[in-house]
């Protein structure tokens, strides 16, 4: 066996950033697939412009901050972040929207705060955010999925590749279509007040899947899939995701209430609709913005699955994943100060106030 | 920074020690009201005059008001110039005082303001005063006309809309459309759009005045044309 001959640390594994954002990107493949099986083309032109857009934005940046543009472009945390948001979009939104996301997310969400690793907000959720707010009505026009002719046979659903085109980059020149957008399971749970459970399921509004939100119920598995492969190939800690779905299943289950016209949906269609699993697994535990211990870590993903709920029931927006780490970004540091964990040579850890500094 | 020379008090207002850029006082109406270029021109106005009318009224009385009630006069000064400008305001824009609404009076509490009286009004004559005065409303006035042009551009896509709000009639029509078919921006137009602008303009600030400085010291340090041997005697001429 060869030695090699170096000083320590001597760490030889392959948990070098770049391998660790291709495993992410790679994770996201199941998630990809099904979204683009339901949608169509959309997610993938999402994707592929917002990692020319950070790409371009993160060699920008970076030239001007005078640092190594090559080195920084190849550790794919950009593409990492480009990937998150343009799966968090709707498909086919026009393509100077993808633009302002992305290039706000790395600029102002990454770069202005000193680059990987300094940002104290998740940047895919900033840009995420900044578009939302800016543009609510193009961020909230999800194209129906295929299938959807079976249950409402006057809608139609997946565009071809031209057609997808041109309504992405000439977003002017396609007459509106009907019959093309449909409400998404959460948005319909939220905003229905006189029907119950059972008659919403009756009403052919495609609402309630076998196992949670229709349609959605299979983007959500394949997130969970590939989170899952994640955890066992060590590239994730579980703390965060559990600490998240526990949370919100938790939630969901206390103030489920029934079948009833006021139901909030069961705790099955709060983990398998919107965005949960995709926040669960490649959101929530974004090393750099979360909280850093292992107990920190629960507590932050408990945090992020309260806050979705409590904006999914009672707050202004159907689905609240960016929100809620935003504003548990903001608790990181806190967490972190009250989650020290014991350090060798002590007996009980030192945190929070009673730390000697 | 307690000149009394008027380039000095010029060059203090407008740049070194600007309200908004540099001191950073007063950022509630700055970050508030400026999301178009006529509400910051007209709240730029508004805090131009109420600036230097304290300023005038602090430096009258300077040596009348012993230091215990200070505050409470200077703070009394302000408010009952910024009630004449509100009557004012009323009187002949008011859509504008309208749109302004609650930072009208609140420019009472503008601290630019209170601190342009106590830190040079009570301790200087009544023309630097008064020159002080107006400049630092200038400086503030111009950095919120900035501010509300970038928002407006980013956030309309156009410039100068509604100018006849504040100037009467005759600027109807002084709206530029720079980008036609233009998405708004909520964001932009939204108070988080303020803050993002006003750090990018106030690193902007810095960056020039880094540049200057930089400039000015390789300027400096050039070395002397000629020889370099040591003289050891004689006098240096």
């Amino acid at each position: 066996m060869a030695l090699v001959r170096i000083t320590s640390p001597h760490a030889r594994g392959n948990n070098r950033t770049q391998t660790i954002m291709l495993w992410v990107l790679g994770a996201t493949l199941p998630g990809v697939a099904v979204m683009t099986w339901l949608f169509g083309f959309g997610t993938l032109i999402n994707i592929l412009l917002a990692s020319c857009f950070a790409l371009a934005a993160e060699a920008l940046i970076l030239r001007l901050r005078k640092r190594p543009v090559v080195f920084f472009l190849s550790d794919g945390s950009a593409l990492v972040t480009a990937w998150l948001l343009a799966l968090a979009l709707p498909p086919y939104v026009p393509w100077w929207l993808v633009l302002v996301g992305t290039s706000f997310a790395i600029v102002f969400g990454k770069q202005l705060y000193g680059g990987l690793g300094q940002n104290p907000f998740n940047p895919a959720m900033v840009g995420y955010v900044v578009v939302l707010i800016s543009f609510p009505v193009e961020m909230t026009t999800w194209p129906a999925w295929r299938g959807i002719e079976q249950a409402l046979p006057d809608l139609h659903s997946v565009l071809g590749l031209l057609e997808a085109l041109q309504r992405v980059f000439l977003p002017g020149s396609v007459p509106t279509i009907d019959g093309w957008t449909l409400a998404t399971p959460l948005d319909v749970v939220k905003n229905n007040s006189s029907l119950t459970m059972d008659e919403l399921a009756a009403s052919g509004q495609p609402v309630f899947g076998s196992l949670g939100g229709r349609a959605w119920e299979w983007v959500n598995i394949a997130y969970l899939l590939g989170g899952a492969v994640l955890i066992y190939k060590r590239v994730l800690s579980w703390h965060a995701p559990a600490g998240m779905l526990l949370a919100l299943g938790l939630m969901s289950l206390l103030f489920w209430g029934g079948s009833g016209s006021d139901s909030n949906g069961s705790p099955m269609f709060h983990l398998l609709s919107g965005a949960t699993m995709l926040g669960a697994f490649f959101i929530v535990t974004d090393p750099v913005s979360g909280a850093t211990s292992s107990l920190g870590r629960i507590v932050f993903g408990a945090g992020v699955g309260i806050l979705v709920y409590v904006i999914r029931a009672w707050g202004g927006y159907p689905d609240a994943v960016a929100f809620a780490v935003l504003l548990m970004n903001l608790a990181a540091p806190t967490i972190d100060y009250y989650t020290t964990p014991r350090t060798y040579g002590h007996r009980k850890a030192e945190r929070g106030m009673g730390k000697a500094d | 920074m307690a000149s009394t020379k008027f380039s000095e008090i010029t060059a203090d207002g407008l740049w070194h020690n600007n309200p908004g850029l540099v001191q950073l006082l007063g950022l509630c109406p700055l970050l508030g009201v400026s999301s178009t270029a006529v509400n910051a021109l007209g709240l730029g106005i508004a805090t131009i005059l109420v600036l230097v009318g304290s300023n005038f009224a602090v430096s009258v009385i300077r040596s009348a008001v012993t230091d215990a009630v200070r505050l409470p006069a200077f703070v009394m000064i302000i408010a009952a110039l910024t009630t004449c400008i509100e009557l004012l305001m009323q009187a002949f824009t008011y859509e504008l005082y309208q749109i302004l609404g609650i930072f009208i009076p609140l420019i009472v509490t503008n601290c630019a303001i209170l601190g342009r009286a106590d830190t040079y009004a009570s301790k200087n004559a009544i023309l630097p005063s008064v020159t002080d005065g107006f400049m630092m409303g200038l400086g503030f006035a111009l950095v919120l006309l900035v501010l509300g042009m970038l928002r407006e551009l980013v956030g309309y896509g156009s410039l100068f809309g509604g100018m006849d709000l504040l100037l009467g009639p005759m600027a109807a029509d002084w709206r530029i459309v720079v980008f036609p078919n233009y998405k708004e921006v909520l964001f932009v137009i939204l108070p988080p759009g303020a803050f993002i602008f006003m750090g990018l303009l106030i690193a902007l600030k810095n960056g020039i005045d880094a540049h200057v400085k930089e400039r000015a010291a390789a300027n400096a340090a050039k070395p002397a044309v000629g020889g370099k041997r040591v003289r050891v005697t004689g006098t240096i001429g």
